[in-house]
C-alpha cells in the first residue's frame, strides 16, 4: 500500500565538480498509513525532500519507491499523491468546486464521481457552502481547507504537506493542526509534512524526521526524539528553550567546567572531553549555596505558567525552567542545580553524537 | 493630494473643459458637416454649426455608394469598411495568441538558445514597421500575397511589445500554481489553457483594444500593398475621396466616411472598457 521508501537520496543542482550538493543521502522507511513529520531550520533541505518525493525536483542520486514502486523517473500525476501547498496555489480563477475537481477532470473521472468524491470531501471539511465560491472570497483557514479537500478527492497513496500551516494564525494554526490529526485517523492516509516549527512536529507526528543542512540527524518518534536525542543538534532544535550543552571534561563522578567541579549523580560515561546535556525543564534550583552546581542568576523571565531563571553554571551560559508560582530566586544570587541522573544527556564534542549511557 | 478648495476645483474643471472642447471640436465639425449638403458646406461660410437635414442621404451614399448632388460617382464604403474591420480583427487576434504562445514558451520552457530568441524578439521592438518596409515589401510580394488579407495583415501580427507584456505577466503567476497544475496532471498546453490564458484576460482585453486600433489605423503598409480597389481599408480610402484637379471635393461624403471610420474602435473601445474595468475590480493572482 502507501509505504514510501527513501534509498540513499541525493540532490544537487548543477553538475560536476561545481555541483552544489543539497541533500547528502537519506535514507528511510515510511510505512503504510503512518505520519511523518519531517522538520528542520529553513535550509536545511527539508522541502527539497518532499518535493523529490512529489516529482517537482528531480533525483540527482538514489531512489524514492512510493507503494513498493520505484517512482524516480515517474511524473508527478502518476505517482499516486497529492500535496497541499505553502500558499494552497489555489487556481484564482475557478470555483472552490472546479478547484477540487480539476484533477479529476484531467484524469477523465466520470462527472457522477466527481460529484460525489468532492461532496464527500467538502463535507469532511466542511466547506461544502463555499464549493461556487472563488478562492478570493475565502479567509485563509478556509483556503487552506480547499487546498486540504484538493488533496483528498485524488484518493491518493500519499499525502504530502508543505508548511501548510505557516500563513495562519496562531489559533487558527492549532485548530487546523488538530484536524488534520483527526483527518488523518479517519482516512488513514500515508501522510509526510514539512514544517519548521516543532510544537507542530511533535504534536502531529507517529514518528520524525529531523533534519539539518542536508542530513538526516535522526529519524524516530516524538518521544524518542526528545528523551534520546541522537546529536548535539537535535538537542538543540527539539525543546523550547533548547538543551544546555556544557563541555567540560569528564572524570568519573566529577565533570570540570570553567574552573568548577560538578559532581556528577552517575560517573560520566568516559574520561575526556565531553558534552553534557540537561533540559531545562529537568532541573531543579536549590537555594541552598555550597552544594550541587553552582549557578549565578542574571535574569529570571515570568511566563505565567513558568519562569526561566537564565544565569552562568561556570563559564557556560544555563537555562532552568522552574514553576510559576514558586518564589523565583534573587537576581545576582547564586543557586544549586539538581538532576536525576536518567536526565542527563553525554556527547562527543568530535562528532556531536549521542553517547549512550 | 488633489486640491479641495472650491477655486482649485473651478480651474481644474475649466482645464479640463477646455481640454475636451478642444478635442470634441473637430470631431463635431465632422459630424456637423456630414450632415449638410456638399453645396451648404462650400457656399455658407462660416460654416452652420447646426445640424443639417441630409444626414440619412449622405450616409447612405458614403456607405453604399451612388450619384452625388454634383452628379458624380462615390465609390461605396461599406466594402472597405469590412476590409479594415478583418484586417483589425485579423492582427489583434493573431498578434495575442502569437504573443502568449511565445511568452509561454520563454517563461515556463528552457530551450537551448532561449536567451538569444528571446533578445532578438526583443530587438525587432527597435525597428517600426516603416523602417523596415521595404524589406518587407519585398518579401511579401515575392510570396504573392499583394492584394490579399495575408498581406495587409500578416506582417504587422508579430509583436514584440505583446509578448513582452505577456512575459512579464507570466513571471508574477506563483511558481505553486504550475507545480499544483502538475500535480493534477496538467500538461503544458493544458495549464496554458486553464490557467494562464484565463488569468491574462486583462492583459488581453487591454491588448485588443490596443492592436485593434493600430490595426484599424494602418495607412502606409496598406497603400503598399493594395493596388487593387476592392481591398483597400477604409482609412485609405478616405484619403482616395479627395478628388485630384479641378473636380469638387464632396465634403459631405467624406465627412460621413470619417465618421463612419471612427466608429468601429470607438465601439471597440467602449465595450472593452467595460471589461478591463470588471476585471480590474476582482482580479487577484
Amino acid at each position: 500500500m502507501g509505504s514510501i521508501s527513501l534509498l540513499n537520496v541525493v540532490k544537487r543542482y548543477g553538475s560536476g565538480p561545481k555541483a552544489n550538493p543539497v541533500i547528502h543521502g537519506v535514507s528511510a522507511e515510511i510505512a503504510d498509513g503512518e505520519f511523518i513529520v519531517i522538520v528542520g531550520p529553513s535550509g536545511c533541505g527539508k522541502s527539497t525532500l518532499l518535493r523529490m518525493v512529489a516529482g517537482l525536483e528531480e533525483i540527482s542520486g538514489g531512489q524514492i519507491s512510493i507503494a513498493g514502486r520505484v517512482v524516480n523517473d515517474i511524473e508527478p500525476s502518476e505517482r499516486d499523491i497529492a500535496m497541499v501547498f505553502q500558499n494552497y496555489a489555489l487556481y484564482p480563477h475557478m470555483s472552490v468546486f472546479d478547484n477540487m475537481a480539476y484533477g479529476l477532470k484531467i484524469a477523465k473521472v466520470p462527472l457522477d464521481e466527481i460529484r460525489t468524491r468532492v461532496d464527500k470531501a467538502a463535507k469532511i471539511l466542511e466547506i461544502g457552502p463555499f464549493l461556487l465560491r472563488k478562492p478570493r472570497e475565502l479567509s485563509g483557514g478556509q483556503r487552506q481547507r480547499v487546498a486540504m479537500g484538493r488533496a483528498i478527492v485524488r484518493q491518493p497513496q500519499v499525502f504530502l504537506f508543505d508548511e501548510p500551516l505557516s500563513n495562519l494564525d496562531a489559533k487558527l494554526r492549532a485548530q487546523t493542526r488538530l484536524e488534520i490529526q483527526k483527518l488523518h485517523a479517519e482516512l488513514g492516509v500515508t501522510s509526510l509534512f514539512v514544517t519548521h516549527d516543532q510544537v507542530e512536529a511533535m504534536t502531529l507526528a507517529q514518528r520524525m524526521i529531523v533534519m539539518n543542512a542536508g542530513r538526516m540527524e535522526q529519524i524516530g518518534t516524538p518521544e524518542q526524539v526528545y528523551q534520546a536525542p541522537a546529536t548535539t543538534f537535535v538537542a538543540g532544535f527539539i525543546g523550547s528553550p533548547p538543551m544546555n550543552l556544557i563541555s567540560g571534561r569528564g572524570e568519573g563522578l566529577q565533570f570540570y567546567t570553567g574552573g568548577q567541579a560538578l559532581v556528577l549523580p552517575r560517573p560520566a560515561p568516559r574520561s575526556g572531553e565531553l558534552l553534557l546535556g540537561l533540559r531545562p525543564e529537568h532541573c531543579e534550583l536549590v537555594d541552598a549555596a555550597g552544594a550541587g552546581w553552582q549557578l549565578r542568576v542574571d535574569v529570571v523571565e515570568m511566563l505565567g505558567a513558568e519562569r526561566l531563571v537564565y544565569g552562568k553554571l561556570g563559564d557556560a551560559l544555563f537555562t532552568a525552567r522552574i514553576d510559576g508560582t514558586r518564589v523565583p530566586p534573587a537576581v545576582g544570587a547564586t543557586v544549586s542545580v539538581h538532576a536525576a541522573p536518567e536526565r542527563l544527556h553525554w556527547f562527543d564534542p568530535a562528532t556531536q553524537q549521542r553517547i549512550q549511557t | 493630494m488633489v486640491e479641495r478648495d472650491k477655486v482649485g476645483k473651478a480651474l481644474s474643471h475649466l482645464v479640463l473643459s477646455l481640454g475636451v472642447l478642444v478635442i470634441a471640436f473637430p470631431v463635431y465639425v465632422t459630424l456637423i458637416a456630414s450632415t449638410q449638403t456638399s453645396q451648404q458646406i462650400v457656399q455658407q461660410v462660416p460654416m452652420s454649426m447646426a445640424p443639417g437635414g441630409h444626414m440619412f442621404e449622405t450616409y447612405w451614399v458614403a456607405l453604399f455608394g451612388g450619384e452625388t448632388s454634383y452628379g458624380s460617382k462615390v465609390a461605396p464604403v461599406a466594402p472597405m469598411l469590412w476590409i479594415s474591420f478583418v484586417s483589425a480583427m485579423v492582427i489583434s487576434i493573431g498578434k495575442i495568441s502569437i504573443s502568449l504562445l511565445s511568452a509561454f514558451a520563454f517563461v515556463y520552457f528552457r530551450f537551448p538558445g532561449r536567451g538569444m530568441c528571446f533578445w532578438m524578439v526583443f530587438i525587432t521592438l527597435m525597428l517600426p514597421v516603416e523602417v523596415r518596409i521595404g524589406p518587407t515589401y519585398e518579401v511579401v510580394s515575392n510570396l504573392r500575397m499583394l492584394n490579399s488579407y495575408a498581406g495587409l495583415t500578416v506582417p504587422l501580427i508579430a509583436s514584440a511589445t505583446a509578448t513582452f507584456l505577456f512575459r512579464q505577466f507570466f513571471l508574477t503567476v506563483p511558481d505553486e500554481l504550475v507545480e499544483a497544475a502538475r500535480i493534477d496532471g496538467a500538461g503544458p498546453m493544458r495549464f496554458f489553457k486553464d490557467v494562464l490564458v484565463p488569468l491574462s484576460t486583462t492583459s488581453i482585453a487591454a491588448l485588443f483594444v490596443i492592436q485593434f486600433i493600430y490595426g484599424w489605423n494602418q495607412y502606409l503598409w496598406p497603400l503598399l500593398v493594395t493596388t487593387d480597389e476592392s481591398m483597400y481599408p477604409i482609412v485609405m480610402g478616405i484619403k482616395r475621396m479627395f478628388a485630384g484637379g479641378d473636380a469638387a471635393n464632396e465634403w459631405n461624403v467624406i465627412m460621413a466616411t470619417a465618421i463612419l471610420a471612427m466608429l468601429p474602435p470607438a465601439f471597440v473601445v467602449l465595450l472593452m472598457q467595460r471589461w478591463f474595468v470588471k476585471g480590474l475590480v476582482d482580479s487577484e493572482k
